[in-house]
Formats: C-alpha cells, structure tokens, sequence
C-alpha cells in the first residue's frame, strides 16, 4: 500500500516538449510509471516516443486516462498550467516548477478552494511509491518498497534520509517532496494526515527548513493526533536571518520561523529530532528497534 | 530585489500617492542644487543605501537652508553606514536624496506583504510610525493592526474604512487615508512587490498623508514580467559574488565564515553549513549548484569561492542522484584543475555510482581529502581551514 500515486496511477506531463519534461517522462516511464499522455498545446494528434500529444489536459484525461498530472511548464505559464489541470477534475498535480510569482500562487491558491484537486508543490522534486510509481525528478533507484513515509521541503535532503533508510534496510511506503516555496498546495499536515490513515507506513520521516510556520503547526498536530512515530531534522540552524536561502520560501522574518523554535516545538510533540541530516536512517533504527 | 528609497517613491509617485519633492545626488554642489530647485527653505538629506536604520546612523540631517544641505551632503555622502541591518562593516553612501521638508503632525506604520499561512496580502498598520515595527510588536503588541485582503476581490472599501477608524485617523483626514491605503494595495499588486513599507506614514498639519519613507522589495521570482523594476537594480549595493553567482545560475548567499561550501540542493546546502558549524567551523556562504549541477557550474562555482580571500578551505558536498558521482567527480576535477587549487579541498560525495567517483577522485593526483558522511566531511574541513 502507498498514499497518493501507485501502480494504477495514469500520468499527463504537461510541458512535454521541453528539455527538462522530456528527459523525466523518460526517465519515469523506466521506472514503470504509466505515463500515458504528454500535453503541449498546438502539438495534439503528435506523440513523444510513442506517448500521445494532445492540446489540453482535458483530452488527455478524455482520450488517455489520465487521472494524474506532472508539470515541467517555465514559471510564467506554470500557475496556467496547474489551473487547467484542476480544471479537468483530475486527482492529482504534481508541479516541479521552481519560481513561480507568489502572486500567481496566491491566484492558484484561490481558485483551488472547494476543489477536490490535491496539488503537491509547487518547486518540488515530485512523489514516489517505490517499486510502483515513480512521478517527478528523484532517483528511483535509491529508494525500495517498504513501511517508512517521508515528508519534506528539500529534494537532494530527502535523497540523503532514503538513501540512509534504505542502506539500513529500512524501505519506504511513499516519499512526498512539499516543495520549498512559501505558497504550497499540499503541507506537512496533510501528508501526516495521509500516512496516519496508511495501514502500510509503520513510521515517518519528515524534513522541514527554515521560514514559515508549517513544521511548528505539523508538531501541534502530531502531539494531539498522531501515534505513528516521527524523525525529524529541520535545515538551515545557521543561516542569517532576513536572507533568503536558495528556497524562496527558506527566509527568517520574525523569529518563530527559525530551525531553533522548530526543534523545539517538534521535540515537545513527542517527536525524534536529530541535529545532523546524517543521523535520520540511525535514528529511525534506533526509534524502530530494529 | 531591493530598491532605494528614492526609487520605492519613484515607482509609487507613478501610483498616485503622495510623496515630497525629491532629487537624487551624487555631489555635494547637485545637493545644494537640489536644495535650491526645492525652494531653498528647509529639507532633508537622506544617504541612499540598502540598509533600514539610516536615521539613528546619522545618514539623515534636516538642513535649514541651500548652504545647509551642502554640508550635510559633503559629510554624508562617502561616509561608512553602519546600522543594525548593514552588519559591521556597514554599507559606503555613494548617492544621497534631498527631499523637501513637511509639517509633521503625526506619525503611522504602514506596510504590506504575503502571508504564506493565510493565504492572501495583508496590511500591517500601527499608530507607532517612526519605531522599528518588531520593537513595537514585542513590546506592545495590541498597537500591530492586520487586515487580510481576500485574493479574490481585492481590497475593499469597508476595510480601509475601519483600519482608519481604529487607528484614531481624524475624520477630515480619512478620504485621503483610503486613497493611500488602496493606492499602497494597487501598486504591491501591480509591481509584484515582496514587501511594501511605509515607516512613517506622516500625517500632517494641514490633515492630508505623505510617504515619508518607504521601502519596497521586488518578489525575485516576478522580476522576469517587472523589467522597469529590475532595471533599478543598484549592482554597487549587491555583494559582487551574489552577483556573479547570478550570473551562472548558482544560488549563493555571502557569509562571513572562512570554509566555502558548495552543495547541491537547497536544504543539503543549509544542513551543510549547520553541520559545519557544529563542529565549530564557519561557512563563507551558502552555495547551491542545483539538481542538475554540470561541469561548467560547477568550475564556476570553485572560482566563485576561490575568489573569496576570506576562503580558507572549501568543502564539496554532493548527493549524486540523477546527475551521477563520476559525472560529478569529473566536473570537481576539471575545475579544480582549471582554477587551481590553493586551499585544502574535502570532497564528500554519496549515491550513484559513487565507488567509481571517489577512485577517479583519489587517482586524480590532486590533493582532495576524501570523506564518507556529512559529518566526517565537516569534522575534517574545519580541521584543515584552521
């Protein structure tokens, strides 16, 4: 079992024709991800090594099935892009677009109210079901079917925590990259939320960063809701504040958005934090007994 | 993206809201100039650095006349700022603003910005202007007014409305308060603006409302459709390795630390630098090559670093998923090779292919001390950058 992507999942890339769209819907349909349509307006009635073009996300739901969507469009048209896709009704987007305008987000935001559209990013490295599907830009030979879900608003810090569980033998249920801007669609509530009701995650790794308060709202929510442990390490106890840290949404701007108030409000929820990125796979070995 | 405050009042002149006669100069005669052109009365020179906190400084004098201004001007302009915001080695002045003078009767706080958590713009209002905005908020936090603006209409009139109302604004004076509030709005909308402050928002004698300082930041990620914007960039107040960085793609943030730190990802980068911290080092920046680092970035990212003097030791610090540890390995080689290595190098790399990259590391010939884990890495370049 696995939250939100698997085996039946039915993907629509949207932005197919760029460098970045083509080199990642190849990469995913190596995994065995059923990649099933590509959508590039004006390019409908084409293919892409035998993937189906169409013009709209419509069609490629109508024509092809697709019930899942991932997106590579540049920032100027990726908020148009995510809205389309919410537009076709379809279950989920995936938007890996980094440098959206907040203003764009804020718009997307909007319309999505009342929606029933789950969006994961946006400037995020996407999810993965190990051994089933495999929807963004990660390696998917570092991870491996198993029973630990992970959470986080880094992409190369998630690879470090799988890479770690799975040299210790830990596999994992689904990984989900939140992304790193300050708008996202999907958080870490609702993703604690979906690995809770999993009967098949057993444990959760969740990686969080400075700026913002979603991580010290995660931890009021795991200290009345969740049994499940968690391990926990929060990025950038160093960083200067008011600078924005590569993230745009990685910025300290009043003084509970720091990797410190975060630590804490995370270990008074009951919650394994570990202080180096290096400990994750070791902690959650030592919190498993395994 | 940071603007000056003559060019925040430029941008919001252009929305209609009141700011003072002003002129941007460079030399002490363009300030007595300026003073001249304003009327020759009373003014105030103000130093124009990227920095809050000028006042207190001393990069703002009040001059009474033409020859006033001028020596204002000539001690101002060339001086070190040094405030809060602008560290310890303080910012140079290179341009001051000579502005015309106004009847203060009262002083507000007024600013505009994203709420990530509630989702919309949000105007930050106080009866405290002229104070830091944190210094009120910590001490007395029930002077801090907020409104949330609906994304979905905008700004309305009934909210402009009780914002006056419960900051004591006299009712002869609100007509002009709501033009300048929804004037604020359309212009932070408009602009694509990060942050949009005005402290203080003056009241003044003859009840109507000027924009007595202001402080705007454009949202980096909207500077591609904000070219009138972008091209007020003031590349002297942008730290020339940020600027390069830029350049190339990098995303890279100067520290004050001595160990050059170069990383892929975003939060790899941060938890770098904490770990090197841990082990009592400190991180000359913050530097991500990307997801996709190739080897032409990379070799711009070691000249970048080495191009720090503070540099002592450079830590490398690279997960190899997609883009693969030989691939990588190659890239470090090449540049090292290129630029020339002058301080001791640590490379920690980990993931794909990553037996092959640590031999083609170990056979390069070049002196690179090699590590397993993070923390090794760390352990090992604070050690040799001492």
């Amino acid at each position: 079992m696995s939250v939100l992507v698997d085996k039946n999942t039915r993907v629509v890339t949207q932005g197919i024709t760029g460098k970045t769209g083509q080199f990642h819907t190849r990469m995913c349909r190596e995994y065995g991800t059923q990649m099933v349509a590509g959508v590039t307006p004006g390019k409908g009635g084409q293919d892409f090594e035998g993937i189906p073009l169409y013009d709209t996300v419509h069609e490629a739901k109508k024509q092809a099935g697709a019930n899942v969507s991932i997106i590579y469009v540049p920032p100027p048209f990726a908020a148009d892009a995510i809205m389309e896709a919410v537009d076709a009704d379809l279950d989920l987007v995936i938007c890996i677009t980094e440098g959206i305008p907040v203003l764009d987000m804020l718009k997307v935001a909007t319309f999505m109210e009342g929606k029933r559209t789950r969006l994961i990013g946006p400037n995020c490295p996407g999810v993965i079901t190990p051994g089933q599907c495999k929807l963004g830009i990660m390696p998917g030979h570092i991870h491996k079917p198993g029973r630990i879900g992970v959470v986080s608003r880094s992409g190369t810090l998630t690879y470090e925590a799988v890479f770690q569980l799975t040299g210790l033998g830990m596999g994992q249920s689904t990984c989900i990259g939140i992304g790193g801007d300050p708008l996202n669609g999907t958080n870490f509530i609702d993703c604690l939320k979906l690995f809770k009701d999993d009967a098949d995650t057993d444990a959760i790794v969740m990686i969080g960063e400075i700026g913002g308060s979603a991580e010290v709202e995660a931890a009021n929510w795991i200290k009345a809701n969740l049994k499940k442990p968690v391990v926990s390490f929060i990025a950038g106890a160093t960083a200067p504040a008011g600078r924005r840290m590569g993230h745009a949404g990685a910025i300290i701007s009043g003084g509970d958005d720091t990797a410190e108030a975060k630590f804490k409000a995370l270990s008074a929820a009951g919650v394994h934090i570990v202080r180096s990125p290096h400990e994750i796979g070791a902690k959650m070995q030592e919190v498993l007994g395994k | 993206m940071n603007l000056h405050e003559y060019q925040a009042k430029q941008v919001l002149r252009e929305y209609g809201l009141p700011v003072l006669a002003g002129h941007i100069c460079y030399t002490p005669g363009e300030a007595e100039a300026a003073a001249d052109l304003l009327g020759g009365g009373v003014c105030v020179v103000k130093a124009q650095v990227h920095a809050g906190g000028r006042g207190k400084a001393g990069g703002v004098k009040v001059a009474k006349n033409t020859a006033d201004a001028r020596a204002h001007a000539e001690k101002i302009l060339g001086m070190t700022l040094v405030t809060p915001q602008t560290g310890a080695a303080g910012k140079l002045v290179r341009k001051v603003y000579v502005e015309a003078g106004c009847n203060i009767a009262k002083e507000y706080y007024l600013s505009l910005l994203v709420d990530r958590a509630k989702r919309g713009i949000v105007i930050i209002a106080s009866t405290e202007g002229g104070m830091e905005i944190e210094e009120v908020a910590h001490k007395t936090p029930e002077k801090i007014l907020n409104v949330m603006i609906d994304p979905k209409v905008g700004l309305q009139a009934y909210q402009t409305g009780k914002l006056a109302i419960d900051l004591g604004i006299p009712l002869e004076a609100r007509k002009h308060f709501t033009q300048v509030v929804s004037g604020l709005y359309k212009a932070f909308v408009g602009c694509d603006l990060a942050m949009l402050e005005v402290n203080p928002l003056v009241l003044t004698k003859e009840n109507t409302f000027v924009v007595l300082d202001a402080k705007v930041a454009l949202e980096d990620n909207a500077s591609f459709r904000q070219p009138k914007i972008r091209a007020m960039m003031d590349y002297d107040e942008q730290d020339p390795r940020d600027l390069r960085a830029q350049k190339y793609g990098l995303s890279y943030v100067g520290l004050d630390g001595n160990i050059g730190c170069l990383v892929n990802g975003a939060g790899l980068a941060m938890a770098t630098m904490d770990i090197i911290k841990s082990f009592g080092g400190e991180p000359a920046n913050f530097l991500d090559v990307g997801g996709g680092a190739t080897k032409e970035n990379v070799t711009e990212a070691f000249r970048i670093l080495l191009s720090d003097p503070k540099v002592k030791g450079i830590l490398v610090n690279i997960f190899g998923g997609i883009m693969k540890c030989d691939v990588i390995a190659t890239g470090v080689i090449e540049a090292a090779k290129e630029v020339g290595l002058k301080v001791p190098l640590v490379v920690r790399l980990q993931g794909t292919n990553v037996d092959l990259g640590r031999k083609m590391l170990a056979e390069s010939g070049l002196a690179i001390t090699p590590a397993d884990t993070m923390d090794d890495a760390a352990k090992k370049i604070v050690a040799l950058a001492k």
